[in-house]
């Protein structure tokens, strides 16, 4: 970090940066405590069955392996889940997708594991599988969770709004001059960050167990693990480095309880876990497969009048954060738009699939893909321009969204629709189309979006911050939430720097620990910067003010006027004496040293007829939005697509360091881009077949365009300097933008995703 | 078997099974972990190591294939004193977000701006096409690796 005050507004650059471009930087897979051993686990390989019995002997018999554990092994509940619990740490009944731990050995080295492991004998009673949701509908469906009340229905919910009775949404159809109605799918995804999910874990000689993990919520993660193993949350300490990318995936217990099983069984020895990439594949979390049935009308005049639409959510085995997923995705199913009457519907169901969870998007990337597709065929029909169709319905404050909730904060939906209005690549398109070479097609297409900020209302959105001045007169700044790579750890500095004017030299950075930082939530829902930034502006204000009223003590000052703090001192301005800041701490008392602070996001006040039933984390109350435009050239020899120009224009509050919220953007709209052009898991009866990144294709450099970011830089007021989270937007444009792009192109209505080059030539042939 | 080769400038020789995968022999005897590895299969590139200062998928490698090599990790790019000037453009032009696959990334491309001092952005791309990043979208990656191109020409 460079030795200058981090300003706000600055693209100064990450305090992380220097250690990870020298390889110093210690993530969690580098910890290799003395006398380890590898932990691993035996998973089912099949996808629903009875567990008769688990033969261990063979492999205990093996030199060299230490304990095999089984179900009757696991103290507590033996359920973990971030929310619902009815997921085992090791299965002892019943299996229920192929990942399903059923055993978890402890080893001295990896190849005794490898070995140990495929000397585990299961016997299972296969049971029919469900492997689709129609399938998992059916009344005489086979039942994942037997115990469970409502078949494999995990969640069936309503939100309606508008004039009339009940089914206001379908009653506003049948008033439409015009409607469109269209069928969408699209495929479960893989985060596929780089750093798989590991840890390490050991009891410590008091009893506590002590997890180092690659986590995004290790606050939760001590909930979690003590919940399944009945433990007290005060007898497990979570700490998590800087983790090698999350999206969503690390967030709720990966490894956790498994590590902390195996602390239990290891006589204090620490113990190692770290998933290949096929077992990341096989038992990591995914973005949720789902159909979406969407029937859009609008009167003749453009005005969009009513929605009307299904959704269905495939939440694997495990309901993981399906729910939540699924009611995000229908609030903001209608997009960034006035809708007057809707009625959606959403359905998150059990199958014999890997478990879905939280990925980048929460369930809008799905439902916006669908909107934004239903935009352009409507706008079609209407025969009007598809960015004037939606400019004319674009959300502004004070407009009740389609979810029925009054929008009373930054609401800049419109703003991004009219950027790319007067950018010259909108402006040019048609030149640009026409200059299409010999065997290629041209076309661009647009997406609006939003995305919540938050956890909605019910789950409260806090966190506690704490800003030290040590009693060497460095600022210490605890930062109680991971940065899985977006930048918070960072802004965190900037604002520390820009409320206490120091420089980067004078500051540093307390990675999450729950034994030294402060209960304040996960890394996720574009709450991240939002939450604690808003905390520790508070705490850097306290400790501004012990810090000059302990100057004015030491400077015989009989006012605080005129006392600055200034990079390393206190200055007073007008004698121009000074005092350091290693003298003002080295006078104060540890319990004056450290500030805490707390802040609570706002919630919706409003509460639409429907929704009142709803799980906590509905509704939302803080949005981002953006609008984003794509150029794509078709080869028709071959079918591939290649993008040519990426627009994204976002509506992030205000920026707080572009140079981190460029990052956010390009990553999101690259795995977006990902999604729609080749990501998808293909399953064949649960068993996931493209396990690896050879046959499971993520973009490389070669397939992402350069993009152009811009925003719209509202003013957000709850925001820390008016910011607001854009960790999620991004995503939720490509597929949207690109499918209208591709009819632009080439006439074909695409309505799944991945499109590959195949799927094209065959619309191309039709 | 009796192995000897030169890591980050220093002669090793060692006494070790050859079949030990490269990867772990660096991450576990030496401690050098800052080579990652993200996926085992040669597929992601996080475990890139310079080999003769050749680009080499360390996860791919076996112990015996060191022999007479000298071996460069991201610890021993830089001389000590400054960084590589991919590193600090790595920091200057933001392209480290989880910072996973930076080493691997960092260490691909500086072998490749040794041999093309002065790249298209289509050829940065093509060089670092093996290693993945999951975080960046890759744009201001090849942005620092277009300025290290011409700071490392003017050096």
């Amino acid at each position: 970090m460079k030795n200058q005050i981090p300003q706000i507004g600055s693209s100064f650059p990450r305090n992380d940066a220097a250690a990870k471009v020298i390889g110093a930087e210690k993530y969690a897979t580098d910890y290799y405590p003395g006398n380890l051993l590898w932990a691993g686990v035996k998973r089912a390989g099949m996808p629903h069955g009875r567990i008769k019995q688990i033969d261990i002997s063979d492999a205990r018999k093996i030199p060299g392996v230490y304990a095999v554990l089984t179900r009757k092994d696991v103290p507590g509940t033996n359920r973990q889940g971030p929310v619902h619990k009815d997921q085992p740490v090791l299965a002892g009944k019943k299996v229920r997708h192929c990942g399903d731990p059923i055993a978890l050995v402890l080893c001295e080295n990896r190849d005794t594991l490898e070995k140990a492991l495929s000397q585990i004998r299961a016997d299972i009673d296969p049971l029919p599988g469900v492997f689709d949701m129609d399938a998992a509908l059916q009344k005489n469906s086979p039942l994942i969770h037997e115990e469970h009340g409502n078949g494999n229905i995990l969640s069936n919910l309503v939100i309606e709004q508008g004039k009339g009775g009940k089914g206001k949404g379908e009653k506003g159809i049948d008033e439409c001059d015009f409607t469109a109605q269209e069928f969408f799918q699209v495929p479960m995804q893989e985060h596929a960050f780089l750093e798989t999910e590991n840890g390490v874990a050991w009891q410590d000689p008091g009893g506590r167990i002590v997890i180092v993990a690659s986590t995004q919520a290790p606050h939760e993660d001590q909930d979690e693990v003590s919940y399944a193993l009945g433990m007290k949350p005060d007898q497990i300490r979570v700490i998590s480095p800087y983790p090698g990318g999350g999206f969503g995936g690390k967030e709720g217990a990966t490894v956790q309880c498994l590590l902390a099983l195996a602390a239990l069984h290891s006589q204090g020895r620490p113990v190692k876990m770290w998933w290949s990439r096929e077992e990341s594949f096989a038992a990591g979390y995914k973005r949720h497969p789902a159909r979406l049935h969407y029937w859009l009308g609008a009167m003749k005049d453009g005005t969009l009048h009513a929605l009307h639409c299904r959704l269905y959510y495939d939440t694997g085995a495990y309901a993981h954060f399906g729910e939540e997923v699924m009611t995000a995705g229908m609030e903001h199913a209608g997009g960034p738009y006035r809708i007057p009457n809707t009625f959606v519907q959403g359905w998150c169901i059990y199958t014999n699939n890997p478990i879905s969870g939280a990925m980048r998007g929460f369930g809008v990337t799905q439902a916006n893909f669908a909107m934004e597709r239903m935009m352009d065929i409507l706008a079609s029909k209407l025969g009007i321009d598809p960015l004037k169709f939606r400019l004319k319905n674009a959300l502004t404050r004070g407009d009740k969204n389609p979810a029925g909730i009054t929008l009373t904060h930054s609401t800049g939906i419109r703003d991004c629709f009219e950027q790319i209005r007067h950018h010259p690549l909108w402006i040019n398109r048609e030149k640009w189309k026409s200059r299409a070479g010999l065997f290629k097609q041209r076309g661009t297409g647009i997406a609006g979006m939003l995305h919540s900020a938050g956890y909605g209302k019910g789950l409260p959105d806090g966190a506690i911050a704490k800003a030290e001045i040590t009693k060497h007169g460095c600022i210490r700044i605890y930062s109680g939430i991971p940065d899985m790579g977006q930048g918070n750890a960072a802004t965190l500095l900037q604002i520390a720097g820009e409320e206490l004017c120091q420089e980067a030299s004078g500051m540093e950075l307390i990675q999450p620990d729950t034994d030294k930082t402060l209960p304040s939530g996960s890394s996720s829902a574009c709450r991240t910067t939002y939450t604690y930034g808003n905390a520790l502006i508070k705490s850097c204000r306290d400790l501004k003010k012990r810090l000059i009223h302990r100057a004015a003590l030491i400077m015989l000052a009989d006012s605080e006027d005129g006392l600055a703090l200034v990079p390393g001192k206190v200055r007073h301005l007008l004698t121009g004496e000074e005092v350091s800041l290693k003298v003002i701490a080295g006078m104060m008392q540890a319990a004056e040293r450290i500030s805490v602070c707390n802040y609570l996001m706002p919630v919706a006040k409003d509460m639409p007829d429907t929704g009142k039933d709803f799980p906590p984390g509905f509704p939302h109350i803080l949005f981002s939005y953006a609008a984003h435009l794509v150029y794509v050239e078709i080869d028709e020899l071959t079918g591939c697509i290649e993008i040519k120009k990426y627009l994204a224009v976002t509506d992030a509050g205000r920026i707080l360091n572009p140079q981190i919220y460029e990052q956010q953007i390009h990553g999101a709209v690259a795995q977006g881009i990902g999604y729609a052009l080749t990501e998808e898991l293909l399953l064949e009866k649960g068993q996931i077949l493209n396990p690896n990144f050879a046959d499971y294709y993520i973009p490389c450099a070669l397939d992402i365009p350069d993009m152009d970011s811009l925003s719209v830089e509202t003013t957000e007021h709850s925001g820390p300097y008016g910011m607001k989270g854009i960790g999620q937007i991004g995503i939720d444009g490509p597929l949207p933008a690109m499918t209208n792009a591709v009819k632009d192109a080439c006439g074909a209505e695409i309505s799944q995703a991945p499109i590959t080059g195949q799927y094209i030539l065959n619309k191309l042939q039709q | 078997m009796l192995i000897s080769f030169c890591l980050n400038g220093e002669l090793k020789k060692l006494n070790i099974s050859p079949d030990r995968r490269v990867t772990d022999l660096l991450r576990e005897d030496f401690g050098l972990t800052g080579t990652k590895e993200g996926c085992g299969t040669g597929e992601c590139g996080a475990c890139t190591i310079l080999a003769d200062g050749e680009p080499r998928l360390s996860c791919l490698m076996l112990a015996a294939q060191l022999e007479g090599k000298k071996i460069v990790t991201i610890e021993g790019l830089s001389d000590g004193q400054k960084l590589h000037p991919v590193q600090q453009a790595f920091i200057d032009y933001g392209a480290v977000q989880c910072g996973f696959c930076s080493p691997g990334m960092i260490l691909s491309a500086a072998a490749f701006l040794r041999q093309t001092p002065e790249p298209s952005r289509d050829q940065i791309r093509e060089s670092i096409s093996g290693n993945l990043c999951r975080c960046t979208g890759y744009q201001k990656i090849v942005d620092a690796l277009e300025a290290a191109a011409k700071i490392m020409q003017e050096e």
